[in-house]
């Protein structure tokens, strides 16, 4: 089961946190530092799960940006860890056109195959510009992640499925 | 409206590509989150930080009550809200706007308000009731964006009780046409059943109905019920194992709209969960195996791509393969895929190839054999996690053989965690291995030494989990560790040894620096040293009490140590340096703050001055018999009810001291929570009506209890501990080697060079081509560490997911030697009240009291003539017999019992003439009645005294038969009785002054002060026609018991009379577990025994009444507490609830 989802920067600055279980409000700051702590401990070539206390974590770094998952030691670690790139692949999907306006990420536009994806994803998180393009949308990349992960579950993995919501809203907003 | 809506879902894909500039962008970074963020990102200090958000909130707080503020501004407002609550900073004050926000908003805004809610609010939130009726709303919105977002809250959050509010709105749902709301309905419904499964209990077939739906999304959706529900019960789902085989077949067929594909592998997480289903059903049934056998085959086969999801469903496939039903050619492939994993290099993959082979291992053991070299290497690994795992995985293939090195390598992780979270679980495991395996065990060696659990490895293990551990350890490590040392074990030898080892290397450990030791360690020191420091021959009890001594004055060591130090101290103060070491701590510490400490204190003062009061309440090696704890404190309620009879507050336990307290509205007295008195005084004197009001004395009792339970080792719990760690030698290296290779051939898994590597470790065969140093080191580590592993017989997994297993197991234990030494000593112990008992009512002695009876009357007729031949007239067996009474180590008055008992001994042949005549001398009146068996008093050349009692419903009669054996008469005889604790009066006399043949003397006898048993002195004299007067002394002893009668009264009147008695005792005695009710069986058995009346029994409790003769009342009050029977006497008689407790007690071991 999936405990919380975490983002964060190098600086160790919680950039969006979803908590599946209760953790006081408090309480999530000590917390988020202790996971960073550890998780920017870590070295490339070392495992990308690592325990802290009763969670393990499973991260992936971007850039400059950390998504850490915790989870319980029944979990599949390995398939939280291809979660994380999937739900990377849905942002970069959404988000694509948005730093798109940037002039270095044009030729990737249309993924095509595994090798790009993450070449994209890279793009995205590689500056601090597209992690605060990400920060200014931070409802959406709730709504997305709301559709993707429910009560600790992996309820949606289809992109297509996970952004039709968000599209829909969007396109509403724009009727309007 | 609504039309645009669907029409925007139906052509999502195209949307997405034609929508050149969406909703995303509009979002500028120059709005005021982008400032927001930008701040806080350029922020350096947290003190900064603080700063700037409290000034925001501060300016959200302004916004958001405003009434010109925009939905679309407090939309914005809300975002940074979250954003705000996300850094740490609580933003309650916009909870409820966030509801107004998702009630009001539209679109993306009222998206926001229910995200913002979701983010917010907790389950149990009142607000969130407050949400209810806006989602009542949206789900029958024509709105499909609205329906959808407020199934998305409720799949989310919602209110327990409100669920049925909204129910059929969501069931409704689940036939919508478009397959987005028939999933999130599905979600919704799996919410329901998570937080109130009875609530969609009848809706069970519409699950069904999902799990066909034709939408591959909300077939998916359906299956997290289903996993759930298997989860709780798999026998009522087995009929879906074929659907959802079926599912699985083709999904992993490519069957699936593309869409679904994660990296060209067909919907992976959709494959785990059916995985995971598919194990549940197969766990421990081999017909639904079968039926899953193929489409797992599949997926191993399909999942060859080499990508990390695919070993994500691979790993699920072994792990489910390694829970079903075994099929070999299965089994096989899987653990060729877990040896893929384990030998990748890529470390992620690694770890779960460990993960994996930590499951299975459980399964399989061999497997570990396999791959023991990659464990090995794994266990070097610079990567703490997968150094973890790998400690895990041996935790679970420890064995006796292996155990050593598998401690040590965990030691080793120890020395090097810093994390108190995997130290606590660390030290737990390692403590658990340690007592877990006793030392019966093969040596064998490895870097030269000889690895053997044995008593010094015990120690130095548990002292170095001790030392490593910290004062982070679960407290129940240390208490084990202490039962186990004070229990022993098979031998008394080892355990000498054991706890000898344990000093020494103690003394060593308090002579050098003591700093770094945590509290738990020097605790367990300090009762060690205390309780066996005396097994050291070299070492004085005065070193000891210096090392304490220093452990005291010590600035860091806590309260609770210290008092565990002042403890072992009392134990110790031997000596005049001893005393006078005491006399200076004690001194110190008696005006402590802490109130233990100063009991302690008060203790050792006490204590060291009378050394033979010490010896008594500290016994050496009291450990071998049970110490029974009288939690009720019995033994303070004279001073309890001295103290109620002078105006004192019953007592109240501190909770209803503090409820009433908070009751009566006064000032709060917490910080003085701890002076009792002044809580006391304020408490009302409580109405005092039953015993059950007065009992609360029990709870003050279970406090101070509690506390000596801490800080006393007397007081150590010994029920319930189990025992482990033993010894009964060694086997010889050479058989460990003999074994080894006997253990590696059967193996079939194994591979030649792998077998030769082991083969050669152990054996050393010359044929070994020589590896290069650190290779051979490796090897040999990995032959001690997967010792035994292939016998089936030596292993011993520990389930991961079976019940914690228990700390410290007790090992099969026969009669131990010590147990029955015990057993022996106490049956001496209680010898002669049995036989006494035995007389009383009649019995024949049981078979092991006859026996000893045999041979002590026969010593008893062979002394009888040199008894005689002392001519100074006073009878030697007499006080032979009470001398032997008193040391209790044979039976006095039994030797010689007449009528009653059967035994065919010739020696008791002689007394059975004797016991008919005399029997039949009774007095009419008394012949019917129930009497004890006729013992003789004594023998006086032709004159034989003999005494029975009889037991009247209002008196006790002694009857003395004076039997004259020869043909001369007896003249003058005279008899005379007396007893400090008996009034004896005279009923009647053998008219006879002459007595030729017998002469019947009746007594009648009134206790005047109970004792457990009362004893008669008597003197007889006479006169044979020629010669001098003649005198004997004799004693004739009964039990209490005799003077007992049933007391009838009702249960109104027990109630007045209990209240009007003043003296009392309680004590647990043991219940009798013979089939029936316990309680109604064990006061069946008093009340037979010791004559009581029932007088009223009601559930778990009983009250009986009895009188001691003639009209002394005493009354009991039976209650069955926790497999032990509470028992409270009272009575006006000072000293009969004693004495009737014991015999209560009696009766009880007898039966």
């Amino acid at each position: 089961m999936i405990k919380f989802v975490l983002m964060v920067n190098r600086q160790g600055q919680t950039r969006l946190s979803r908590y599946y279980e209760r953790v006081e409000v408090t309480r999530r700051a000590a917390l988020e530092a202790d996971v960073v702590r550890c998780c920017l401990s870590r070295k490339k070539e070392q495992c990308s799960f690592v325990d802290h206390r009763d969670v393990r974590l499973v991260y992936r770094q971007y850039a400059a940006l950390y998504i850490v998952v915790g989870v319980t030691d029944t979990e599949n670690e390995l398939s939280i860890y291809e979660l994380i790139h999937n739900f990377v692949e849905v942002l970069d999907k959404y988000f694509s056109r948005v730093v798109s306006s940037d002039p270095i990420n044009q030729p990737t536009n249309q993924p095509t195959s595994h090798q790009s994806c993450v070449c994209v994803c890279v793009c995205v998180f590689v500056s601090l510009q597209s992690e605060l393009d990400i920060m200014f949308n931070l409802e959406r990349v709730h709504v997305i992640l709301d559709e993707m992960i429910q009560n600790g579950h992996v309820v949606e993995t289809n992109k297509s499925r996970v952004l039709a919501p968000l599209h829909a809203l969007t396109k509403m907003a724009d009727a309007s | 409206m609504s039309d645009v809506v669907e029409k925007t879902l139906t052509a999502l894909p195209s949307l997405l590509s034609l929508d050149s500039q969406p909703g995303a962008a509009k979002l500028s970074s120059t709005s005021k989150l982008g400032n927001l963020i930008r701040g806080i990102t350029e922020l350096t200090s947290k003190h900064e930080e603080e700063k700037l958000i409290h000034r925001e909130l501060a300016s959200i707080k302004e916004q958001v009550s405003s009434p010109n503020t925009s939905m679309r501004q407090m939309k914005e407002l809300m975002v940074r809200a979250i954003y705000c609550e996300s850094l740490g900073y609580e933003a309650s004050f916009s909870y409820i706007h966030a509801i107004k926000l998702a009630q009001q908003g539209t679109g993306l805004e009222k998206r926001v308000g229910y995200l913002a809610v979701s983010l917010f609010l907790n389950e149990n939130h009142e607000l969130l009731l407050l949400l209810v009726n806006t989602v009542l709303k949206d789900l029958q919105s024509t709105n499909l964006i609205e329906v959808c977002m407020a199934l998305t809250v409720v799949s989310q959050m919602f209110p327990k009780d409100m669920i049925p509010a909204i129910l059929p709105l969501v069931e409704e749902k689940l036939n919508h046409p478009k397959e987005i709301i028939r999933r999130k309905a599905v979600l919704a419904l799996y919410k329901f059943y998570l937080i109130a499964p009875n609530q969609v209990q009848h809706i069970h077939n519409k699950f069904r109905k999902a799990l066909c739906d034709k939408d591959p999304g909300v077939m998916t959706a359906s299956l997290h019920i289903y996993l759930q529900m298997i989860q709780e019960n798999a026998e009522g789902y087995k009929d879906l194992t074929a659907s959802f085989v079926s599912i699985l077949k083709q999904v992993v067929g490519g069957k699936l709209p593309i869409d679904f594909n994660y990296h060209s592998v067909p919907a992976p997480w959709l494959q785990i969960q059916l995985i995971r289903i598919l194990s549940l059903l197969g766990k421990n049934d081999q017909r639904t195996s079968e039926i899953m056998y193929e489409v797992l085959d599949e997926s191993l086969r399909r999942a060859e791509m080499n990508h990390n999801i695919t070993y994500a469903i691979l790993y699920e496939c072994v792990k489910c393969i390694y829970t079903i039903h075994p099929k070999s050619d299965l089994l096989e492939k899987a653990a060729k895929c877990i040896g893929n994993f384990v030998l990748s290099p890529k470390i992620n993959l690694k770890y779960l190839g460990l993960k994996a082979l930590t499951y299975v291992i459980q399964q399989d053991p061999k497997l570990a054999l396999q791959h023991q070299m990659t464990i090995i290497e794994c266990l070097d690994h610079p990567d703490l996690i997968i150094k973890r795992e790998t400690l895990e995985l041996l935790f679970r293939i420890t064995n006796t053989q292996n155990v050593v090195v598998i401690v040590e390598k965990m030691l080793e992780f120890l020395r090097m965690s810093t994390d108190d979270y995997t130290t606590i679980d660390l030290v737990g495991k390692v403590a658990e291995l340690a007592e877990k395996y006793p030392s019966d065990c093969v040596c064998f060696s490895y870097k030269n030494y000889t690895y053997a659990p044995d008593n010094e490895w015990f120690i130095e293990t548990m002292n170095t989990v001790f030392s490593l551990s910290g004062d982070t350890m679960q407290p129940d490590i240390p208490n084990s560790f202490l039962k186990l040392l004070s229990e022993g074990f098979e031998s008394v030898e080892e355990d000498r040894k054991l706890r000898l080892f344990a000093v020494d290397s103690y003394v060593t450990l308090l002579k050098g620096e003591t700093g770094k030791l945590p509290q738990f360690f020097l605790q367990v020191i300090s009762w060690v040293l205390g309780e066996y420091s005396h097994l050291s021959e070299e070492l004085k009890p005065a070193t000891v009490l210096e090392l304490l001594q220093k452990l005291l004055d010590r600035k860091q060591t806590s309260s609770e140590t210290k008092s565990w130090a002042l403890m072992a101290m009392t134990k110790l103060c031997e000596g005049r340096a001893g005393v006078s070491v005491a006399q200076q701590v004690s001194e110190t510490y008696i005006s402590s703050m802490d109130t233990v400490l100063r009991q302690r204190a008060q203790e050792l003062q006490h204590l060291s001055q009378d050394s033979e009061l010490r010896a008594r309440v500290l016994p050496r090696d009291a450990d071998l018999e049970p110490l029974e704890v009288d939690s009720s404190l019995s033994f303070l309620d004279g001073f309890v009810s001295e103290a109620l009879a002078a105006g004192a507050a019953p007592y109240k336990p501190p909770h209803q001291r503090q409820e009433e307290l908070s009751q009566a509205k006064v000032l709060s007295l917490e910080p003085y929570g701890l002076s009792l008195p002044i809580s006391m005084s304020s408490c009302s004197i409580a109405d005092r009506q039953s015993p059950t009001l007065l009992s609360m004395s029990s709870g003050l009792s279970g406090d101070s209890t509690d506390l000596s339970h801490k800080g006393g080792s007397t007081t150590l719990k010994f029920e319930g501990v189990k025992r482990v760690w033993g010894k009964e030698g060694y086997l010889a290296q050479k058989e460990s080697v003999e074994e080894a290779v006997q253990v590696e051939a059967p193996s079939p898994l194994r591979s030649t060079s792998q077998q030769a590597e082991v083969v050669g470790s152990h054996s050393q065969t010359p044929t070994l081509t020589p590896t290069p140093e650190p290779e051979q080191e490796k090897q040999q580590l990995a032959s001690s560490l997967f010792f035994g592993i292939s016998s089936q017989s030596s292993v011993c997994l520990m389930g991961k997911s079976g019940p914690t297993p228990q700390r410290f197991r007790r090992k099969a234990k026969g009669q131990s030697s010590s147990s029955g030494a015990t057993e022996q000593m106490s049956n001496s112990v209680v010898f002669t009240s049995t036989t006494v008992d035995n007389l009383l009512c009649n019995n024949p002695p049981d078979s092991t009291i006859t026996s000893e009876v045999d041979v002590s009357s026969s010593k008893h007729t062979s002394e009888l003539p040199q008894g005689l031949t002392a001519a100074n007239g006073t009878c030697d067996i007499e006080a032979e017999l009470t001398d032997s009474d008193l040391k209790g180590s044979s039976p006095p008055l039994s030797g010689d019992n007449g009528l009653e008992n059967a035994d065919p001994d010739p020696h008791e042949n002689l007394d059975k003439p004797q016991g008919v005549c005399l029997s039949s001398h009774l007095p009419a009146e008394l012949s019917g009645l129930c009497r004890s068996e006729i013992t003789p008093l004594c023998t006086l050349q032709n004159l034989d005294l003999s005494a029975c009692h009889v037991h009247r419903e209002d008196t006790i009669v002694l009857v003395v038969f004076i039997t004259n054996s020869s043909d001369s008469a007896v003249q003058h005889i005279r008899l005379d009785l007396d007893s400090e604790l008996l009034e004896v009066s005279c009923v009647s006399e053998s008219p006879a002054k002459d007595v030729r043949s017998v002469a019947v003397y009746l007594y009648s006898l009134t206790v005047r002060r109970p004792a457990v048993h009362v004893e008669l002195a008597g003197t007889v004299s006479y006169q044979v026609p020629v010669g001098t007067p003649q005198t004997a002394q004799f004693s004739y002893k009964l039990p209490l018991t005799a003077f007992i009668r049933p007391l009838t009264v009702s249960t109104e009147e027990y109630g007045t009379m209990w209240l009007a008695f003043s003296h009392d005792t309680k004590q647990n005695l043991t219940l009798i577990n013979d089939g029936q009710e316990p309680l109604v069986a064990t006061l069946n058995v008093l009340r037979k025994k010791l004559q009581l009346h029932v007088v009223e029994v009601i559930g778990v409790e009983g009250i009986l009444a009895c009188k001691l003769l003639q009209d002394q009342p005493c009354l009991m009050h039976f209650r069955v507490h926790e497999g032990a029977l509470a028992v409270w006497l009272r009575s006006p008689v000072p000293d009969l609830p004693d004495c009737l407790i014991y015999h209560c007690q009696r009766a009880l071991q007898e039966h």
